[in-house]
């Protein structure tokens, strides 16, 4: 579905990813994982286009992104921290993107918006909303064309428990119909009862692509958690031998 | 393209900046009229608002509702709209509102106090002086992400084409006083929108003689059908060449 081959990107000196090339595939969740700074977002903005990569290509079945913008009638994007025009009220925010996309959705989804109770906050103002409300309304819109890609930026941050129950349901359910989805979010419980496969960044390279049970066996963490957090704090990388260092470390544990 | 117009007009309504401005421009226009029995001095008084303050109105104004619509961008933009359509839009929206409020605040009192011939070229001056720093406004704005330096780039061309440029223009001439510098003259003006503006009205208002051997040659250039083309000519390459370089640099740019 989404065809990713040694993409680079630099801001400056920084370089934000280095040849990175993955393939990603409908009906898959993909969780996108790595330190603060090491690539997610970035990654995620290439393959919306908000961010042009310096060298790379990135094929959305099969046709090249590159100055292309067709391809969007078919994501969904919920980003990291959604801002709209002030004055606009939620039932205008909703009316202006259904009316810009008109044509791209077979079939208008507008089941989070009953789900989050916005209904009788429709005609609130964008500016009077807190946080989590905007992060709702991000999250209705992601969704609302019913688009067979999704990518979320940290869907979950910010909304209270029974809402952020309800995203995780949707989630689950858009995956089951066969979308692809792709997420980066620090809460790792989330990613554990969402994603099928890990994607790890660091520095802006890909470290590893994996099913999620793969991980588990070789960390030997039954829990996602821990076996992330060994994997940040320099434990060995599945697949690697251990060293000495992680031999030290594995002695203090049994004891 | 015409529904994100639509949609830079609703918000451009709703911050009521540009009504002000229109309120502005009425206000003074009125009591310019006002005061003078003559309307051909009310319109001598008009001439230093549409030179001086519309570009400054044009610039601030634009730069800033470029900064405050970022959010706006960057929703639309991952959604499945060009970005060369998007920035056009924007132009659009904001350069009409301009307009508008120029053809109400002057245009009106102008047409009710009989500015005729030179009232006309007044207003397609001013007109055209929004367009052109709307779009210098653009330019700078999708140079810098930052929005002080953005607006900072924004007052320096204010400064730089309302006031430093005759300065250095008049620099010149003096240096070189013992040339005929007729024809450089001209080219000079060319450089300078506002200038150009300046001297297109003025001339409609008969007044060249007191420009002395330069106001003789400018009657003679833009007096004539071909200069009043001319003029407009070179005001629409101010226009084109800013945008065109706008849209250039957004195609490329990360958001």
């Amino acid at each position: 579905m989404i065809d990713v081959r040694h993409l680079q990107k630099s801001f400056g000196p920084l370089q934000a990813l280095n040849d990175l090339s993955v393939r990603l595939d409908s009906g898959r969740a993909v969780s996108l994982l790595g330190p603060n700074g090491s690539g997610k977002t970035t990654f995620l903005k290439c393959l919306l286009g908000l961010v042009v990569p310096d060298s790379g290509e990135i094929c959305f079945n099969g046709k090249p992104i590159r100055n292309d913008w067709a391809y969007r009638e078919q994501v969904g994007y919920m980003p990291q921290f959604g801002r709209y025009p002030d004055q606009l009220k939620i039932r205008q925010v909703f009316a202006m993107m259904k009316d810009l996309r008109k044509n791209s959705a077979p079939r208008l989804d507008e089941e989070l918006i009953d789900a989050f109770g916005l209904l009788p906050l429709l005609d609130k103002p964008m500016r009077s909303l807190s946080g989590g409300t905007r992060q709702k309304v991000s999250a209705c819109l992601a969704f609302l064309f019913d688009p067979p890609v999704l990518i979320l930026d940290e869907p979950t941050a910010g909304l209270d428990p029974l809402a952020a129950e309800r995203l995780k349901a949707k989630i689950q359910r858009e995956k089951e119909r066969g979308k692809l989805i792709l997420l980066t979010s620090h809460i790792l419980s989330d990613l554990d009862e969402l994603t099928t496969d890990l994607m790890y960044l660091q520095d802006g390279r890909l470290q590893f692509f994996q099913p999620i049970g793969w991980l588990k066996t070789r960390t030997g963490e039954e829990k996602l958690g821990r076996a992330i957090a060994r994997l940040m704090s320099g434990g060995p990388l599945p697949g690697q031998e251990p060293t000495e260092n992680d031999r030290l470390f594995s002695t203090v544990q049994t004891r | 393209m015409n529904k994100v117009i639509k949609y830079v007009w609703l918000d451009i309504l709703q911050n009521k900046i540009v009504l002000a401005y229109t309120v502005f421009l009425l206000g003074a226009s009125l009591s310019l009229f006002g005061l003078e029995s003559n309307p051909a001095k009310g319109l001598l008084g008009l001439l230093n608002i549409v030179l001086l303050v519309v570009p400054l109105i044009s610039l601030t104004f634009t730069t800033i509702h470029f900064y405050n619509s970022y959010e706006f961008i960057e929703l639309l933009l991952a959604q499945p709209i060009p970005r060369t359509q998007l920035l056009l839009s924007e132009f659009a929206g904001v350069a009409s509102s301009l307009v508008t409020a120029l053809l109400v605040g002057v245009g009106l009192p102008v047409a009710v106090f009989g500015g005729g011939l030179t009232g006309l070229a007044l207003l397609g001056a001013g007109v055209l002086l929004t367009m052109v720093f709307v779009a210098l406004a653009f330019l700078a704005a999708v140079l810098t992400r930052d929005k002080s330096r953005g607006i900072g780039v924004a007052l320096l061309l204010w400064f730089y084409f309302a006031l430093l440029y005759d300065g250095l223009v008049l620099g010149v001439l003096f240096a070189f006083s013992e040339y005929p510098l007729e024809k450089a003259t001209l080219v000079l003006t060319t450089l300078n929108p506002v200038d150009l503006a300046r001297i297109f009205i003025l001339l409609q208002m008969d007044i060249s003689a007191l420009m002395g051997y330069t106001g003789a040659l400018y009657e003679d250039f833009f007096g004539s059908a071909l200069g009043s083309v001319y003029a407009l000519g070179v005001m629409v390459v101010w226009v084109a060449v800013p945008l065109g370089m706008a849209v250039r640099i957004f195609r490329k740019k990360d958001l």
